[in-house]
């Protein structure tokens, strides 16, 4: 079930162009699943009219908190991440799909590029039934590379960074992962460019594989058909019937 | 106790509370946030004859207080509303009005005589007012002309509350609202999105697909307010006030505009439960006020 709900920001850790937010909330969270994201309003702010839809980053059910990583891009998102702590954040979610859960025996890629490696802790807590999970996380630069222990603590992590001033220079389809590892599932989240040329590597290769959207939103749950992709079953909305789509049902 | 309902020709709301269309799904999407027994009405998505895809992505630009849409009514066409939607909310513990769009007098005709003969739709909206579309649409609802035309022909055909739903991108929408009385529509609701446009000074490219879009939100509160009282002043069927509603008080200004009911909007993206928030909030206003009967409000502006 969906829930609007007034939540607490408790802590705050500010990063370059980013920073990651603690929610805690009085209520018991309703169950999230790994991909699905929120969407948060923007008090204040007389450009961010809209709300803001934010990736799931962490969740602990035990306290009542959420983790939402956000990257400043325009003056809605700079606002969120410069709320103070203490501030109230009236937050709606659980939103969209989520990634497909993977089978037991499944070796799974999960690829993240820039603000994009946001959803990917989550959903790899959730997939702890696996033996192995591999992470392939991407950034222009060495600083957008945040909160890396937290991945390392659930999975193997593979890095590349256009300069080289970490892990390996490219992009995350360069990596010379792609030749050795086994892997039978791609997930990804990035710029769209990055998604298409993972996509289009999995085709190459004949990997499954599902990437998350971003299109812009209005409203969050299927009501404004703004956000739409026009994939193989015509225009359909990002924010409900995805943002998580696997690579057959899109265009590109 | 205060008074809350509203009676409307063939139409009785229990409450002045609606929600518009193309802002609230077909109310499913809203059910987790909003009882919508507590709702006078649901006005649910613009539906075309045939199976319309829309316009392409992007479709929406934000804006100071509002958005720009594009939207280009996609939506399956009246059939596949009337076989798998409608059976889902015909139960719905409100009012479910059909917002009903063409791109011709045909089209608009055979989908209003398709709703006519559903038992639990009791009103539709005729979208004459949708700035969005090439053809249609807009095109009838700016000229007395092509509204006459238009309501004329679905008057003949549907047999319930007919209510009209007015563009603002004219010159005397007060003249086009009586042009629609006249042509027999039991109400008219206003207003509908104004045309507006984006750029992206970075790229110089427009930010919508279709350069031009609907402006809607907190921003259009003001212009809406100016025309429903410009119309309620015209005419003697009831007014249905919309444009930038996202409060209470947003909602008594316009009733005391002269609006009968209202219906909420853009607002609903922001605060999803905010319609019914609305209801409770103009109960509460006439508590405190003294007022007995919501009724009591509409025209009651004192100049």
């Amino acid at each position: 079930m969906k829930k609007l709900i007034d939540f607490q920001l408790v802590d705050k850790q500010s990063f370059q162009r980013a920073a990651l937010l603690r929610l805690r909330c009085d209520e018991p969270l309703p169950e999230i699943r790994g991909g699905q994201f929120a969407n948060v309003r923007v008090d204040g702010c007389d450009k961010a009219y809209l709300r803001r839809p934010i990736s799931i980053h962490d969740v602990d059910y035990q306290s009542n908190t959420l983790d939402l990583l956000i990257q400043e891009k325009h003056e809605g998102t700079k606002k969120l991440c410069a709320l103070p702590v203490g501030a109230k954040v009236n937050v709606v979610l659980p939103l969209g799909n989520g990634f497909t859960m993977p089978e037991k025996d499944d070796n799974i890629l999960l690829v993240g590029g820039g603000i994009g490696i946001a959803p990917l802790l989550y959903f790899a807590k959730k997939c702890n039934y696996l033996q192995n999970i591999n992470f392939l996380l991407g950034g222009r630069t060495q600083g957008d590379l945040m909160l890396l222990e937290r991945f390392r603590n659930e999975g193997d992590v593979f890095i590349t960074t256009n300069d080289g001033s970490m892990g390996e220079e490219g992009f995350v389809t360069d990596h010379s992962l792609w030749k050795t590892m086994k892997i039978n599932k791609i997930y990804a989240c990035g710029p769209m460019p990055m998604m298409k040329a993972v996509a289009k590597k999995a085709r190459e290769m004949g990997i499954w594989c599902e990437v998350s959207l971003e299109n812009q939103m209005a409203c969050g749950i299927g009501a404004c058909l703004c956000c739409v992709e026009n994939t193989k079953e015509g225009n359909v909305c990002v924010c409900k019937e995805g943002p998580v789509f696997n690579i057959e049902r899109l265009l590109w | 106790m205060v008074k809350t309902e509203i009676k409307l020709k063939g139409l009785t709301l229990k409450n002045p509370v609606m929600t518009a269309s193309g802002t609230f799904g077909y109310g499913e999407e809203y059910a987790d946030f909003v009882d919508l027994s507590k709702l006078g009405g649901i006005i649910v998505k613009g539906t075309t004859l045939h199976h319309r895809e829309g316009n392409p992505y992007p479709r929406m630009a934000e804006t100071p207080m509002g958005m720009l849409n594009c939207v280009g009514l996609q939506n399956k066409g009246v059939d596949y509303f009337i076989e798998t939607i409608y059976p889902r909310i015909r139960n719905f513990e409100t009012n479910v009005l059909v917002n009903v769009s063409g791109s011709n007098i045909d089209d608009y005709v055979t989908a209003a005589a398709k709703i006519d003969a559903l038992e639990d739709i009791p009103a539709i909206e005729l979208n004459v007012s949708c700035p969005n579309v090439k053809q249609g649409g807009m095109a009838f609802g700016v000229t007395c002309s092509g509204i006459e035309q238009v309501v004329k022909a679905v008057r003949e055909v549907y047999h319930k509350h007919l209510m009209v739903k007015l563009s603002p991108n004219v010159t005397n929408i007060a003249e086009i609202a009586l042009a629609a009385e006249a042509a027999g529509a039991d109400s008219v609701s206003l207003i509908n999105t104004l045309l507006g446009m984006a750029i992206d000074a970075e790229t110089r490219k427009p930010v919508l697909s279709m350069v031009t879009g609907g402006l809607s939100g907190a921003c259009v509160k003001p212009v809406a307010l100016r025309m429903v009282w410009q119309v309620s002043k015209a005419v003697k069927i009831p007014v249905i006030g919309l444009g930038g509603i996202s409060s209470a008080t947003d909602a008594i200004e316009f009733m005391l505009a002269g609006a009968s009911a209202i219906q909420i909007g853009t607002a609903n993206f922001i605060d999803p439960a905010i319609s019914a928030k609305v209801a409770k909030g103009i109960v509460e206003y006439c508590e405190r006020q003294g007022v007995e009967d919501v009724n009591e409000l509409i025209g009651g502006m004192i100049i």
